[in-house]
């Protein structure tokens, strides 16, 4: 080759190189973006760890808080936002799953349903301030739930629901039509086909949106203040129809509302908040793995 | 060094010497010496699965981005080496232009895809008139026979024409950057029997200025649009000849066999 007289003709040209310049340069812009973005959650993540990390015992979280909340545990709160986040799920994912599944597999494309698309998406822009007080309206007093685990987990639900929704319904249309003309073509009904191939198909998808979900609920203050959540409660609850405290709100309490409270202790709560959450979300991920290696394309 | 000198100038287009190809632990194509003639059409014909398409794709260098593709031999085209530390992937794919099986036009209007791959080549710094684009796209669909229908709207999408239609639009889009080769994988096998004879009248019409590499399960295709025919049967070439040779005399049983429709 290399006595060759010929000219190259996959030799690169002055065009190449300034392209190749451009796409290096997006490249790093990119990067750098993307850096930007995890920095601050890992600034974060160390500074709760760092402060907060010497708080955590045993005895912090599985014991009441005691001394005007300024000493003691978090247990309460703890199992306060388990049953929150449990209850809102339960209400939340059959009705968002079920709504999608209507709206992708059944409903036809007219006005009705252009409605609806439109109404769900301008729920999930509601503040969650608003939803709050339409909680304390239609849960505590029409309904006459009371403040209680109920009242502020529907809140919550109704708050999430948009989300579950439009995820749900994203991932049912990511399944090709072809799986589902195949399947009409040997005579499945409808539900058959939902049940068979598509939902199977797209549960990795649904998951992510209840991870999502579950994500926001725990860390929500703002609707379960005045639904059923309490300042200072040192009881577990037994019922729905409790009240109950929360780790959300008890981190805005004492990090607040409470004088003399030691430094460490918002961030130990903090921490938990965090943990339970990233726990929640690295547990969801696994399974999502697992169903996402069982399907079929 | 004579094969070298005679590169660019020489008989053949595509060179490819003991080619493996492995898709992770899976070879899909065994030792192949293939030496493909410039300025002629030549047809490739095998079973499903028998590794046409892979070859293709590893000539254009499109099979590189799956990170589990290990190749080893070489693959020349023009003479060169197209996996060489000095061949720049872009210009590599430049110079190979690929039809697919189903017509990919880009969803932009029909004029910006024949303009397209121009546009990518020609630096900002060269203005490029309007006349001279003009010319550029109405050449490239008058090659492809596609001039007549579409010239009073060449605003509209491409993706509203009919299949044919879109075939030949796919092929025009190559032309303005003037590729050496042009790979076609089963560029017919989404057509009806008539835009399948109208995309053959117009590869046909191609032969003259450009080297065409096609792949095809149809037999009478090959044999009416082709000079030279290679039978490949589970990754390997068996057989090599030129077209009415081989489907008047086959030197292998599997590719009597084959013609014959006996499997495939
Ligand atoms: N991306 C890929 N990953 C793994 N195996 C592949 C891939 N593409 C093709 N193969 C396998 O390589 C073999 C040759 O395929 P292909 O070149 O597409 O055949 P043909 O075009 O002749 O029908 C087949 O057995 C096919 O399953
Ligand atoms: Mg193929």
């Amino acid at each position: 080759m290399s006595n060759s007289p010929e000219i190259n003709i996959f030799a690169e040209s002055e065009l190449n190189i300034s392209n190749k310049k451009t796409e290096g340069l997006f490249r790093i812009l990119y990067m750098m973006m993307t850096w930007l973005l995890i920095l601050p959650v890992a600034t974060i993540l160390a500074i709760l760890v760092y402060k907060g990390g010497p708080m955590i015992s045993f005895e912090f979280l599985f014991s009441n808080p005691i001394k005007g909340m300024t000493a003691g545990g978090i247990f309460p709160a703890l199992i306060g936002t388990v049953w929150l986040v449990s209850v809102a799920l339960l209400f939340s994912v059959p009705l968002g799953v079920a709504a999608a599944i209507y709206l992708s597999e059944y409903a036809k494309d007219n006005w009705f349903t252009r409605m609806i698309n439109l109404a769900i998406i301008n729920l999930a822009g509601v503040p969650s301030i608003v939803h709050a007080l339409f909680g304390v309206g239609a849960f505590v007093l029409f309904f006459g739930f009371g403040t209680s685990i109920l009242a502020a987990s529907l809140t919550l639900g109704i708050m999430t629901l948009p989300v579950v929704i439009v995820s749900s319904y994203e991932s049912l249309q990511a399944v090709p039509m072809a799986f589902r003309e195949a399947c009409w073509s040997m005579g499945a009904t409808r539900w058959q086909t939902i049940r068979r191939i598509v939902l199977p198909n797209s549960v990795s998808g649904i998951l992510t949106g209840v991870i999502l979900e579950v994500s926001r609920t725990t860390g929500e203050t703002a609707p379960i203040m005045f639904t059923g959540a309490a300042f200072f409660l040192p009881y577990l609850p037994e019922s729905v129809f409790d009240q109950t405290m929360a780790l959300s709100l008890h981190l805005f309490v004492v990090s607040t509302q409470v004088p003399h409270v030691p430094e460490g202790l918002p961030y130990g709560v903090a921490l938990v908040l965090i943990g339970m959450v990233l726990t929640m979300n690295a547990a969801s991920i696994a399974f999502r793995t697992y169903l996402r290696g069982r399907k079929k394309w | 060094m004579s094969e070298v000198s005679t590169a660019t100038t020489g008989k053949y287009s595509i060179e490819s010497e003991k080619l493996n190809l492995w898709y992770g632990s899976f070879q899909a194509l065994f030792d192949v010496d293939l030496r493909i003639k410039k300025g002629i059409i030549t047809s490739m014909i095998g079973p499903s699965g028998c590794g046409k398409s892979t070859y293709l794709r590893s000539v254009n260098r499109i099979n590189e981005r799956l990170g589990y593709v290990k190749i080893t031999g070489s693959i020349k085209v023009m003479g060169q080496n197209v996996y060489a530390e000095d061949a720049e992937l872009v210009q590599v794919r430049k110079q190979i232009g690929m039809v697919f099986q189903r017509p990919n036009p880009l969803p932009l209007s029909i004029r910006d895809n024949i303009i397209f791959g121009h546009r990518l080549h020609t630096p900002k710094s060269e203005k490029v008139s309007v006349k001279k684009e003009d010319e550029l796209i109405e050449n490239s669909l008058k090659q492809v026979l596609l001039w007549d229908k579409v010239k009073d709207n060449l605003k509209r999408k491409a993706t509203e024409l009919s299949l044919e239609e879109q075939q030949k639009l796919c092929i025009a889009r190559l032309l303005p950057v003037k590729p050496a080769v042009i790979l076609m994988d089963e560029p017919c096998s989404a057509l009806d029997p008539k835009g399948t004879a109208a995309v053959e009248e117009l590869i046909w019409e191609l032969r003259d200025n450009y080297t065409i590499l096609i792949v095809t399960h149809n037999m009478a295709q090959a044999r009416r649009a082709s000079e030279e025919c290679i039978f490949m049967l589970m990754g390997k070439v068996v057989e090599h000849a030129p077209t009415d040779e081989m489907f008047v005399n086959p030197e292998h049983e599997e590719t009597a066999d084959y013609i014959e429709g006996r499997y495939g």
